[in-house]
């Protein structure tokens, strides 16, 4: 029988780390970003329990301002009867009309941070998977597969519990929670390997097109519906793609022709940008930013 | 390269890589993160906005003037940068034309032993570096001995620095020499030497032409040819340990998990472990459809020909060449908590997908990893390293962890202990053999039950735990609810203190480790008198929680009933009916609960007595009537 290779390898990790959670937790979740990691998340899962459906829900906390796009594949993906899809707004967010063009860091900080410590909170969730990868940012790297947090969703780097082999402890007391990262040693090449070995569909976005853009603080920025503020400036059609989906005022296009996966591959493999350069949220507090927003409890 | 076709045979070839994990070893002087740094940077894993944050950062932090600081790529978390050190393990990811690497990188200092453990646990390979200046320290000693307890065969020594002596080969082949003589000292026999300079990339990626005289692999090349111990795994008898068990309805019911070792076909015959009942293989099912053949490494399920019972924990194995079955063990362990190992007390061990409550005993030996000398010692703290017994309160299925000349058994022969308060994982080991064979005392069935002892005496049997301060008045209480319990016709006994310390353990003090014994003997003897049908009370100070909960799962769900008596400590104090709190303030009575030893106060007791608003008869009926409420 043929060898396992490094893309069977990882997948059978992955699915081990999720049936060890659902073993082990009371009420797991799974965070739903709608992005490319959750596609190779949410297919890796069904995997894990097939022929059984999903024995958790997805979480998709939302912001309200997501492409447009984005809200049409995770629709798509909640249609099948075998998925529950949970969606969460900060009301506190949406009162105070919290966006991303007034309130800047702010906006991340009470649509995202807040708003999934509400979510799992408010839903009893003791086990969370995310989508994050060792290899997208440094804090990431030292950080373990199971991650606990405290009772206020607190990341306390100094206070990780070592990690052997494929043993993992998920013992916690009431009340605290731990993040599960089943992709933690995947990097961006193998997960669009992974896609394209196993067609996963993902947002038409990441695939160059024809769209309308306008350029902010070096980003360039898709005019996705009439909330952007032009200030007379005419929008431009371009030729652009995503290499990442978070909000769409936060998120910048790249100028691209790749219309297929192997396109994006061919095009990552001479690229000169790295993949979270074009998201604004890591730029918020200088290099340790990310480590930051994870100690206060962002995925 | 750009023409979708080139891409497309480009990742064909890229699909079929092979995965290896290695390990890092030395400390922040001899070059590691730089090395690190510089495969990222050869094997192009750098971005161009990384390699300016990297020039940025490299005038800020870096120690390189205004050149590259390669470490910075590879020094996370922002604590630590400002320090300069790296204080936890990280996992960087390359790849070559033939592999995918996963580098656990961790540090070489002396107090973070735990880390490195940590990244040696899943590593094929281990890369140890030496600086060409200094030659072979304690440290590299150190590193390969730790590699080599958690079962690394394949060594890479890396000479760095060699810029700094001008590529001497004399520095270099003496440096050698010396390893070649603590190799085979210690029984590592493949192993190669290999001189770089991560600052210059000498023979790292390419091959350098200022070491003419080497004629070896780089460091890459070396990389790239060592066997993997996957490979080795799938040769071995067929093992899965059930994760998870998969019934969506009734037609189905799948056993879930990863295949540690060997191959499974379908219509192969297979016990499950511990029971030891065999059955055949139905179907092996992935979300892709059955397979034919599935070999270690893989995640998949498993259904049965006939059902016998398999849950979580469960091994399914080779019928003919299943593993050994076990409750008492001798294995390493490498302590990994601030709070030292207490002997005898309770903790949660998790081996595969089992997890069972294990005691550990006072270690044989503790092993100095600078000089590999086995010292005398009464416990293991936090990065010591020891030998000693474990018992676990129920037969478990594992294999030797260490095998000679092959893959360690990763799967079944490491675990890791767990604190039951803190839930912390405290110590990680590797089981080296049984002591005893669980097979050769099986535990004599009885024929009279515990069902039957109770029914005849007509009563539930039940065990009262009082604890509490010392002149709380546990005994006391305790007394009164027997006679009202004898009064109502019930069979009781009690279990004093004082009276079983004048006895069955006489031979114990008063430090932690004897008075966690004394908890477990006085609950293994409640157990017996509750399989005998008796209502039994204790009256122990307990002033541990994690011994009272050892005691409680001893026994059936809902007969353990715990009752604090609660006494403020100074009013405790105050009565002192036996003078023993003044003795202790007067420095004559050491290790005294409330006064130099913690009393740890019951979070979930079932009946709490304040003394301070019952007397002692409206205490004792309180619980009677508690008693015979929970009938």
């Amino acid at each position: 029988m043929r060898a396992l290779t490094h893309l069977d390898r990882l997948e059978a990790e992955s699915i081990h780390i999720m049936r060890e959670t659902v073993a082990e937790a009371e009420r797991p979740v799974m965070l739903y970003s709608i992005g490319k990691d959750s596609a190779v998340m949410l297919h890796l899962a069904k995997k894990a329990f097939a022929p059984a459906p999903l024995p958790f829900p997805l979480l998709h906390v939302d912001t309200g301002w997501k492409f447009r796009a984005m809200y049409e594949l995770r629709d798509k993906v909640a249609a099948d009867p075998d998925i529950k899809l949970i969606v969460h707004k900060n009301s506190e967010a949406e009162r105070l009309d919290i966006n991303p063009f007034d309130h800047g860091a702010r906006h991340t900080d009470m649509w995202k941070t807040e708003g999934l410590k509400q979510a799992l909170d408010a839903h009893g969730f003791d086990a969370a998977f995310g989508g994050a990868r060792r290899d997208e940012e440094k804090s990431r790297a030292k950080e373990r597969i199971f991650s606990f947090r405290d009772r206020n969703h607190r990341w306390d780097p100094k206070r990780q519990r070592p990690e052997l082999w494929a043993l993992y402890n998920v013992m916690k007391n009431k009340g605290e929670s731990v993040r599960v990262f089943p992709l933690s040693n995947w990097t961006e090449l193998d997960v669009w390997q992974y896609i394209l070995r196993e067609k996963i569909e993902i947002v038409p976005l990441y695939f160059a097109d024809e769209r309308p853009v306008v350029e902010r603080d070096g980003l360039t920025l898709l005019v996705d519906d009439e909330r952007i503020p032009l200030n007379g400036e005419q929008p431009q059609m371009r030729r652009v793609r995503f290499r990442t989906l978070g909000c769409y005022p936060l998120t910048g296009a790249v100028e691209s022709n790749a219309c297929t996966v192997e396109e994006i591959v061919a095009e990552m493999l001479v690229t000169t940008t790295s993949e979270r350069q074009g998201r604004a949220i890591d730029r918020d507090a200088g290099a340790a930013s990310m480590e930051k927003k994870k100690q206060e409890g962002y995925f | 390269m750009n023409a979708p076709a080139d891409v497309a045979a480009w990742l064909e070839s890229h699909e079929q890589k092979e995965l290896l994990r290695f390990i890092t070893c030395g400390s922040v002087d001899d070059g590691k993160s730089t090395l690190i740094g510089r495969l990222l940077y050869d094997s192009m894993q750098i971005f161009d906005d990384q390699l300016a944050t990297l020039e940025a950062d490299s005038k800020r932090h870096g120690t390189q003037g205004e050149g590259i600081d390669f470490a910075l790529l590879v020094d996370g978390l922002s604590a630590e940068r400002e320090q300069g050190i790296t204080i936890d393990v990280a996992y960087r990811f390359f790849a070559s034309e033939k592999r995918k690497f996963i580098v656990a990188d961790t540090p070489g200092h002396e107090q973070y032993t735990r880390n490195m453990v940590t990244g040696a646990s899943t590593a094929d390979l281990a890369v140890l570096l030496v600086d060409a200046r200094k030659g072979v320290l304690t440290q590299t000693r150190r590193h390969s001995y730790l590699a080599q307890l958690l079962g690394i065969r394949h060594f890479v020594l890396a000479v760095t620095k060699m810029d700094l002596v001008d590529f001497d080969r004399a520095a270099f082949d003496a440096i050698t020499a010396d390893y070649r003589v603590f190799a085979d000292q210690v029984g590592i026999s493949d192993w190669i030497a290999i001189p770089v300079s991560g600052l210059s990339g000498d023979n790292i990626g390419e091959r350098s032409e200022r070491t003419s005289w080497y004629s070896g692999p780089t460091l890459l090349e070396q990389l790239d040819s060592v066997p993997l111990d996957a490979n080795a795994d799938a040769q071995k008898p067929f093992r899965l340990p059930v994760q998870w068990v998969n019934r969506p309805n009734h037609g189905f019911r799948g056993f879930a998990g990863q295949i540690a070792s060997g191959t499974v076909v379908r219509s192969q015959d297979v016990r499950v472990l511990p029971s030891g009942r065999t059955t055949r293989i139905e179907r092996i099912v992935t979300a892709d459809g059955d397979l034919d053949e599935a070999v270690a490494g893989q995640s998949v399920t498993l259904t049965f020909t006939h059902e016998v019972d398999c849950s979580r924990g469960d091994v399914i194995a080779s019928a003919n060449a299943p593993p050994e079955v076990a409750d008492q063990f001798e294995a390493a362990i490498v302590w990994m908590d601030e709070q030292e190992m207490i002997p005898g007390r309770g903790y949660w061990l998790k081996l595969g997908a089992q997890i069972v409550t294990a005691t550990v005993q006072h270690p044989k030996y503790e092993i100095n990893v600078n000089t590999l000398e086995h010292l005398a010692a009464p416990t293991l703290h936090l990065n010591s390293i020891g030998v000693a017994t474990i018992a676990t309160d129920r037969e478990i299925t594992f294999e030797p962890y260490a095998v000679s000349g092959g893959s360690p058994n990763r799967a079944l022969g490491g675990f890791i202990l767990i604190d039951k308060l803190t839930n912390a994982t405290v110590a990680a080991g590797m089981l080296h053999f049984a002591l005893r064979r669980a097979l050769n005392i099986h535990r004599q069935p009885l024929e009279v039950s515990r069902e039957t002892h109770a029914t005849l005496k007509g009563q539930k049997p039940a065990v009262l735990w009082f604890t509490g301060l010392s002149g709380s008045g546990k005994s006391t209480i305790a007394n009164i609810v027997e006679k009202k319990l004898v009064a109502r016709g019930r069979h009781t006994f009690l279990l004093d203190g004082d009276n079983v310390r004048h006895g069955l353990n006489r031979d114990l003090g008063f430090t932690e480790a004897d008075r966690i014994e004394n908890m477990r003997r006085v609950g293994e003897v409640a157990r017996l008198m509750a399989d005998a049908g008796l209502i039994v009370l204790t009256a122990f100070i307990s002033p541990f929680r994690a011994e009272r909960e050892l005691v409680r799962h001893m026994l059936p769900e809902g007969e353990f009933i715990e009752i604090f008596v609660d006494t403020p400590l100074s009013d405790a104090e105050k009565r002192d009916p036996k003078g023993l709190y003044a003795k202790a303030r007067a420095g004559e009575i050491k290790n005294f609960t409330g006064i130099d030893s913690p009393y740890e106060v019951p979070e979930n007791a079932e009946i709490v007595i304040d003394t301070m608003k019952l007397s002692a008869e409206q205490a004792a009926d309180l619980i009677v009537e508690e008693l015979l409420r929970r009938r």
